[in-house]
């Protein structure tokens, strides 16, 4: 697959959380275009990693080039990189006191100033992309898992981002929804999207990404297009964790 | 009534038996030994009296008071809630210097006492805040002015609008403390997802808290507010201290005049709880409403 030009690129990232060393001398570039998925057993700083791509985690050394902008902590340019950059949670984290058109339409109107008519256009817009243009006037809690997390893929789809994060975006899901959730990720990596996705759906993976990306204990163990991934990995550690989650 | 007596057990009787010997010594002793003369009759003329000359009803002694401790209540509430608004977003700012003024005031406030930190505010602000707009005299003129109905409507007499004005600054300050921890904890209650989710669609701190973490404390807080602001009118008799009109202080004033300690201040005590209890059952009842939506 063809990639554009270098988007995020991550050079001897080290974090720590008090003595806890959570990222170690972590090196990624993610390009235009290409879709990366993360995977790795818990606690291996996958989150972590995509966290300092907008700001919620800083990084304590190494460097962090977003969209040609240097990023480091109490950097004021990262409000306006995370408007280029949507994170969508493995909690949905949409706002309970808000309708679902309200929390697609706050940050359009709110950050990006648009006018009310011009933010439900676009609300209305992505809501039909995932699928559930007939629950924008409910709320949040009226919805099921997977509507959930759908509307927080439109939340963040909302703000035009270049760029998606996507935090275990099914693992607090149902079995029966997940793979709605998948079809509209499929769908929005068919559309061009920039995607980093940490998550343990494997076959979502083979599907769409360009880069399969093994972390553990804080480290990158393997870098890989998908074929070589899944079918020789270099490490025997990335062996060992896709026999365990590819054998049942 | 008499399905609540079958529910009596032999202890419940025992306990009810001693209550009412105690009471009944009690009323004994005023009786006998005090030869209190009760003129309850008197009391309904306090709350309501007669203008012979007029002939018409006219507000009372206790039923301005009454009056009084309402207005300043109300005030006070409103005043205490933007204040102790502030002070909550301040006890959570990330600044440590704002930080820790919103602790000392509140550390303050918590660890002297209330009749204390009423005189402190008084003597060291309100009372200068008065001086400075000049305040005393803009009443004096408004009460000299004819059609000043409306006026006396919101603030009572306005001769003593002052001494309103301090009672509801002094009450408002010694209240946002209170007010300020309810908000903080309402704040902090939200979920920290909320916020990232907001910074993760680009909003700044400011927005942040104004459209996603004080709508949703917001709801949460309005429970305990409304005990605080329960509380706070029962607070608001301690002002008679520093002269505020309000119903305890007026009560003093009937008792000092009349005699009638008991009638007097009995009367007082059912205002009081009508008015408290009276609010704390419509805010249950408030809450069990907006909790089934």
């Amino acid at each position: 697959m063809t990639k554009g030009s270098p988007i995020i690129e991550a050079t001897h990232l080290d974090k720590f959380y008090g003595s806890f060393h959570a990222l170690k001398d972590v090196n990624l570039t993610v390009r235009q275009g290409e879709k990366i998925v993360i995977c790795g057993p818990s606690g291996s700083g996958k989150s972590t990693l995509i966290r300092c791509f907008n700001g919620l985690e800083w990084h304590n050394s190494g460097e962090l080039v977003i969209d040609g902008v240097e990023v480091h902590e109490n950097s004021k340019l990262m409000r306006g990189l995370r408007q280029e950059v949507g994170m969508v949670f493995q909690q949905f984290n949409l706002f309970p006191h808000l309708t679902v058109l309200e929390n697609l339409m706050i940050g359009p109107m709110k950050v990006r100033r648009l006018s009310r008519a011009q933010a439900e256009e676009t609300a209305r817009k992505y809501l039909d992309r995932v699928h559930i243009p007939e629950q924008a006037d409910k709320y949040p809690s009226a919805l099921s898992g997977g509507q959930q997390q759908r509307v927080a893929i439109a939340r963040s789809l909302c703000m035009e981002t270049r760029i998606m994060l996507f935090d275990e975006p099914t693992s607090a899901l149902d079995p029966e929804m997940i793979n709605e959730v998948l079809d509209v990720m499929v769908e929005l990596a068919h559309s061009g999207m920039t995607m980093v996705v940490v998550t343990h759906e494997m076959g979502f993976a083979r599907k769409v990404a360009d880069t399969m990306v093994f972390m553990e204990a804080g480290e990158i163990v393997e870098v890989s297009p998908p074929d070589t991934f899944f079918t020789k990995p270099s490490s025997e550690r990335c062996r060992l964790f896709l026999d365990q989650i590819l054998d049942h | 009534m008499f399905r609540f007596f079958q529910k009596f057990r032999w202890p419940d009787w025992v306990i009810l038996g001693v209550l009412m010997a105690f009471f009944g010594y009690i009323w004994f002793t005023i009786e006998g030994t005090l030869n209190y003369s009760w003129r309850w009759h008197l009391i309904p003329n306090y709350i309501l009296g007669w203008h012979t000359t007029r002939e018409e009803y006219f507000a009372n002694i206790l039923l301005q008071g009454l009056a009084a401790t309402i207005r300043i209540s109300i005030y006070a509430s409103v005043l205490a809630l933007i204040l102790g608004t502030i002070l909550g977003i301040a006890r959570c700012s990330s600044n440590l210097t704002i930080r820790m003024l919103a602790r000392t005031y509140l550390e303050f406030l918590r660890n002297i006492p209330p009749v204390v930190v009423i005189f402190i505010f008084f003597f060291f602000l309100s009372q200068q805040l008065i001086d400075f707009l000049n305040l005393e005299r803009w009443a004096r003129g408004i009460a000299r002015q004819d059609n000043n109905a409306v006026w006396e409507f919101f603030f009572g007499e306005m001769r003593r609008f002052p001494s309103l004005i301090s009672g509801v600054i002094v009450l408002a300050l010694f209240e946002s403390a209170f007010v300020g921890e309810i908000i903080r904890a309402g704040i902090q209650s939200i979920p920290k997802g909320q916020r990232e989710a907001a910074r993760s669609i680009g909003m700044s701190h400011g927005q942040e808290l104004r459209y996603i973490v004080l709508p949703q404390a917001m709801k949460k807080v309005v429970p305990p507010l409304a005990n605080q602001f329960i509380s706070l009118i029962k607070d608001s008799a301690i002002l008679s201290l520093i002269s505020v009109q309000e119903l305890t202080y007026k009560t003093v004033e009937l008792v000092a005049s009349s005699r009638m300690i008991f009638e007097a201040w009995i009367t007082t005590a059912a205002f009081y709880f009508v008015v408290c209890f009276g609010l704390s059952r419509i805010f249950a009842r408030l809450e069990k409403r907006s909790d089934k939506q």
